[in-house]
């Protein structure tokens, strides 16, 4: 019996047809549609033992649904994911794709955050272990790491009731010499009353990365507690005479903000400050950009040129160049010049909290680890300080304005450095396509919410579980086998190059689901596999030497090898192996049946195929049959060193199980 | 020596070399007739640098004041700078660089002086020889067989000696059917698929002319290609347009009434001269350093490389439909069949055969498509993208094949039996080398200037132990299936390793892959203990 018999069915739609987005292929299945996923089951119609393709889309990760024109062969529907996920589907009866449409708009969007995935998820977990999820995240012992608090700097207790900013967490860091009233003038002189507060503390230089937001100076006004709140930050750094001020936005957006009461900082009334713009555009630039991107790269028998005029037009690795740029700078000036740096744009949200944590990235190595990565890159720098999270990746039925890819954005920047630095990285490409998939499917609490005072309102610790204990129970899957600690030791600081040619477009995010764009092998994979063997055969020489030392034989070197070492094919396919995710980027096994039915089906496309003499006999061997087909036929060699892993989406399907038992 | 009238200064003291990657250094300054030699004065840990004068594409010399600068811009893409003291040296400096890194004599060059001592001169030159090639396919004895027909370079001066034909056609046939073919190039066997029995044959344009003139030898001989089975396809790597214009100067294509059970496609593909303007392009947007993305991306694209490279894979994935899927034989052929049939052709078989993917199956299948069925490396290796010479027969063929098979192993990373570090060194080699492989035009050529005799074989250098460890890929694991590219825009990328070789970021790049080496090596010592 299937899983999803045991849901709660809203729908079950027959004889759908799946489109593939960039060739005339498509199979056939069934729909259903349950109060958390839409499924499609592809119908096996060859051999009933092997079990068909299926998706499995989560509501929350759907962004839009649209109803197609009628077509002869049925009504188009067409889902886009905010994973980046595309699917066509083709509805024979036009009232069956009238129900499915409109009972998925209903569904889309909860209006509460009780409705939310995260409150009825059960991973199968007691209440300590999911208290143990939680304590992963530890603001004050991360603070402490960095060397905070110190002589210099010290916790506040101002925003103890959340009355100073509402915004902001409850634990802030402050130089020593701040007094309350200085903290609160400076408060009321700053957008949304986000003060100048501690993010990340360079310990060797004693230099610290600072973030608030736009002061409301207008043309002329000033702010006497204001400008002895940076005199201040500038004076808990001996390194430094002076502070950096980083506004983050085109200095034209910081110029019309004057007209409305804000603006920026007037480097003639703060002493010793210098005044710098880095030009990162708002969250409205990027989110058309982005959507132009999806245009271009969505585009079927898309031409090499169009690719890169688009990729071009779109401007989107323009803006990530910018991001990169911007976190160099600030890396610069904390690290070779020991400089304290404020970092704001207009709220002091997106842009700098997307500078400051890409910043720290760079500074520090701690944080290109699994754990450190988890704790202030995301949640510190994130989301505690930041807020607006779950507005600006669209949880609840919010404003389409305030939708923006702020996430995704520094989810590629860290990629692309990655790509830089290939040995210093803890965690893989992997690991950031998971944290992406889970921030939009509101499956665990980390990311709901929009402050921490609102955190603690939906008692999202007591109530939900953490993504970091799920993806620190997965570590092994998510490691970059090329990790060198010596590495890090070695470059504790990484200098990337921003020249242009060094930005890719990711293709492993963008088309995640587009299995025919990704590489056929996986070094990554090749590497995990062979590294989790050879620890295996390490383990196991070891445990039989102290076994024969138990017995008092002493080896001889020249004697028979204890077990001839397993090869690849032979480790993998043993059920010892830990699950490995199995995404598509990492090469995802195809069924074998359907290798030989799409072969079969090629056979007959080329038959209609006809060379003629007239003007133009070009086939397109690009995106249409060849291609497509073509990689599927290599799906055999995948599957010979990959038996067990076969389902899609682990995470999901776990996740399944939980719900299940729920409604059972 | 005759190279001593080039050379008015051989030594100067206390130049100073930069160079990528690495700091500046002072010291001393050589010029040899083939090379520049560099050794700085550091007590400890000196160092020397040894560059082939052929290496370098173009220089540029500034003086100011008494002293003066030269920029040599080499043919793998590395730039070097040398501050010469005193400007009569540095002009006598320049001038030799400068006349010595171009001479057109190819017995001067120096593969036929490179002696290095722990390696003699080969008995054998080269891997394979047609003769070989055909006695170790034993599927070949029933149709095929081999012809001598152009023992002595007279029916085809541009093909080796011997050459696979049906059983079924006889010399005399070949000798017509090669005068109704340009150059000579009659339909030759450059592939058999075991799978099915299908192959590819390679050939140049047909002479039909304007007034559509016919071959019988020409059609028995393509007819013979296809005996028992229902047809063939040729791939004519020309659109048709040009084709049809080609009849104007005397060439053409297969037509339909004379060749009825041939199908041809079209597939235009770039050659010659904007080919070579392309890589100029690409060359160029690669050291801009204005940093900015847009600008990047625009040159990027107006280089149209990527395009080529999309083409070229492409095609060759038509071709391995046809003959892999469709189960026909294949006739490639352009305009002399010389450059881009060679280079869908081998493309074509490294998709299919899986013994074309070890190194050594990679190196002879190089060697029987572009050495042996002659590509003109002598003319189109001549100057890489930053020689300011007049264009005259160059083009990057080679090079974007490569790149292909760099883009291959980009997606298929453990399919292909030798690595990144393989296609650069080629890549280098064929430009600038201490081996005879890349000389000349032909092998009518090679004989001349006895080639095989007195120079050394790249080729089987690098199936030395140490060189083959070196070049081999260590994850490779044999599959017998056909690796399909995918030809997606988005799965393409530009070959960073070639054309940004000479920046920090793939260092680590290539300090990640030698990683990898040493992981492998590692876990198979493990397993072995």
């Amino acid at each position: 019996q299937k899983y999803y018999h045991y849901v709660h069915l809203f729908l079950q739609v027959e004889q759908v047809r799946l489109l593939d987005r960039f060739s005339n292929k498509s199979v056939h299945g069934t729909l259903y549609l349950t109060a958390t996923h839409l499924i499609f089951v592809e119908s096996n119609s060859n051999n009933s033992a092997s079990a068909g393709h299926e998706v499995w889309i989560l509501h929350h990760h759907i962004a839009s649904v649209e109803k197609l024109s009628l077509t002869t062969s049925g009504c188009p529907l067409v889902i886009q994911c905010r994973n980046f996920r595309v699917v066509h589907f083709v509805i024979q009866r036009e009232r069956d794709c009238h129900d499915v449409y409109s009972s998925l708009l209903r569904l889309l969007r909860p209006v509460c955050y009780e409705e939310l995935y995260a409150f009825s998820y059960n991973p199968k977990q007691n209440d300590q272990q999911r208290e143990e999820g939680w304590q992963l995240i530890d603001l004050g012992a991360e603070f402490e790491r960095m060397g905070v608090p110190c002589d210099q700097w010290q916790l506040t207790d101002v925003n103890r009731d959340y009355k100073v900013c509402e915004t902001y967490p409850r634990d802030l860091y402050v130089p020593v010499t701040a007094s309350k009233p200085i903290i609160v003038g400076s408060s009321k002189f700053r957008s949304k009353g986000r003060f100048p507060v501690l993010t990340y503390f360079y310990q060797e230089k004693k230099a610290a990365v600072c973030r608030c937001s736009q002061p409301l100076s207008g043309f002329s006004a000033r702010c006497l507690e204001d400008e002895s709140m940076l005199q201040a930050i500038s004076k808990a750094n001996h390194n430094s005479r002076f502070l950096y001020v980083m506004d983050t936005r085109p200095k034209l957006n910081a110029l019309a903000n004057r007209a409305a009461g804000k603006g920026y900082e007037n480097e003639d009334n703060y002493s010793n400050i210098r005044f710098q713009f880095v030009g990162i555009e708002n969250i409205h630039v990027m989110r058309s950009s982005l959507q132009k991107l999806l245009e271009v790269t969505g585009t079927r028998s898309l031409s090499m040129s169009d690719y890169l005029v688009g990729l071009e037009s779109s401007g989107w690795l323009r803006h990530i160049k910018a991001i990169v740029d911007a976190a160099v700078f600030l890396t610069r000036a904390v690290t070779v010049e020991g400089a304290s740096v404020l970092v704001h744009c207009s709220d002091g949200w997106d842009r700098t909290a997307q500078v400051c944590a890409l910043g720290a990235l760079l500074m520090d190595p701690y944080y290109r680890t699994i754990k450190g990565f988890m704790v202030p890159a995301t949640d510190a720098s994130y989301y505690s300080i930041r807020g607006l999270y779950a507005l600006r990746c669209d949880q609840l039925d919010g404003d389409p304005k305030e939708v923006s890819p702020i996430f995704t954005q520094f989810l590629e920047c860290v990629w692309q450095l990655t790509e830089q630095f290939p040995q210093a990285f803890e965690f893989s490409e992997w690991f950031l396509l998971q944290i992406h998939e889970h921030v939009h499917s509101c499956q665990y609490g980390n990311f709901l919410g929009n402050n921490q005072r609102q955190r603690e309102e939906l008692q999202l610790r007591e109530r939900t579980h953490s993504l970091w204990a799920f993806l620190m129970s997965e570590k092994r899957n998510h490691l970059n086998p090329f990790y060198s600690p010596a590495y890090s030791e070695a470059h504790p600081v990484l200098e990337p190059s921003t020249l242009p040619y060094h930005f890719k477009f990711w293709r492993s995010m963008y088309h995640q689901f587009d299995r025919s764009m990704h590489p056929r092998q996986s070094i990554l994979k090749t590497i995990l596999t062979l590294k989790e063997n050879s620890r295996k055969a390490e383990s196991t020489l070891q445990a039989l030497e102290s076994r024969l030392q138990q017995l008092g034989v002493v080896p001889v070197a020249t004697s028979d090898p204890p077990a001839p070492p397993p090869t690849r094919d032979q480790l993998s396919n043993s059920h010892s192996l830990p699950p490995r995710p199995d995404s598509l980027i990492l090469g995802a096994p195809i069924n074998h049946k359907e290798v030989q039915r799409h072969e079969e089906e090629d056979e007959q496309e080329e038959v209609g195929e006809e060379a003629t003499e007239s003007t133009d006999t070009e086939r397109t061997v690009e995106g249409s049959s060849g291609t497509e087909s073509r990689k599927q036929s290599y799906g055999e060699l995948e599957g010979t060193y990959n038996s067990d892993l076969v389902k899609e989406e682990p995470a999901v399907v776990s996740l399944e199980f939980g719900v299940a038992r729920m409604t059972c | 020596m005759e190279f001593a009238e080039h050379i008015k200064t051989a030594n100067v003291e206390d130049v100073v070399l930069r160079q990528p990657l690495q700091p500046p250094s002072r010291g001393t300054l050589c010029i040899t007739g083939h090379h520049l030699l560099f050794s700085d004065r550091e007590e400890s840990d000196s160092r020397q640098v040894l560059l082939l004068l052929r290496n370098i594409d173009a220089i540029e010399k500034r003086m100011s004041g008494s002293s003066g600068t030269i920029t040599m811009k080499c043919k793998d893409l590395r730039v070097l700078q040398l501050d010469i003291p005193g400007m009569e040296q540095c002009l006598n400096i320049a001038h030799s660089i400068e006349t010595l890194s171009c001479l057109d004599c190819v017995s001067a060059m120096y593969p036929f002086f490179y002696r290095p001592v722990d390696l003699s001169l080969p008995e054998q030159w080269g891997l394979s020889s047609p003769e070989m090639h055909y006695s170790q396919m034993k599927e070949l004895y029933e149709k095929w067989r081999l012809s001598t027909v152009n023992r002595d370079y007279s029916v085809c001066p541009s093909y080796p000696p011997a050459v696979i034909v049906p059983k079924s056609i006889d010399d005399d046939t070949l000798k017509k059917a090669a005068k109704f073919r340009q150059g000579g190039r009659f339909p030759v066997l450059c592939y058999y698929h075991k799978k099915n029995g299908m192959v590819i044959m390679r050939s140049s344009q047909p002479l039909l002319g304007a007034n559509r003139k016919r071959c019988k030898e020409d059609e028995l001989l393509l007819q013979a290609v296809i005996e028992g089975s229902d047809k063939g396809y040729i791939i004519d790597t020309r659109s048709m347009q040009q084709a049809q214009q080609a009849r104007m100067t005397g060439g053409g294509f297969e037509s339909k009434s004379f060749y009825d059970r041939w199908k041809r496609f079209h597939r235009q593909m770039e050659r010659g001269k904007a080919l070579q303007e392309s890589l100029i392009k690409l060359v160029e947007a690669c050291g801009d350093e204005s940093n900015n993305m847009d600008r990047w991306l625009s040159k990027l694209e107006n280089s149209k490389w990527l395009s080529h490279v999309q083409n070229a894979l492409s095609t060759a994935g038509l071709l391995v439909e046809c003959v892999e899927r469709d189960g026909h034989s294949v006739l490639v052929h352009g305009s002399e069949g010389t450059d881009c049939s060679l280079l869908i052709s081998t493309l074509a078989q490294l998709i299919m055969d899986p013994c074309c993917r070890t190194m050594e199956g990679f190196l002879g299948l190089l060697e029987r498509e572009w050495i042996q069925a002659r590509h003109p490396f002598q003319q189109r290796c001549a100057h890489s993208a930053y020689s300011h010479a007049r264009l005259q027969q160059e083009s990057p063929v080679f090079l974007l094949l490569l790149d292909c098979v760099w883009q291959l192993w980009r997606q298929f990373p453990l399919a292909l039996g030798f690595s990144e570090a393989l296609l650069l060194r080629l890549a280098t080699e064929v430009y600038a080398s201490d081996y005879g492989t890349f000389l000349c035009n032909s092998d009518q050529e090679r004989c001349a200037l006895e080639v095989k005799e007195r120079t050394h074989c790249l080729f089987r250098a690098l199936l030395r132990p140490t060189e083959r460890d070196y070049y081999s890929n260590p994850l490779y694991e044999r599959t017998e299936l056909a690796i399909w590219p995918s030809v997606h825009p988005q799965s393409l990328q530009l070959w960073k390793g070639y054309f940004l070789r000479w920046t920090q970021q793939v260092r680590h790049l290539e300090e990640a892959q030698e990683e990898i080496r040493n992981m492998v090596i590692e876990w198979g010592k493990l397993a072995r203990s």
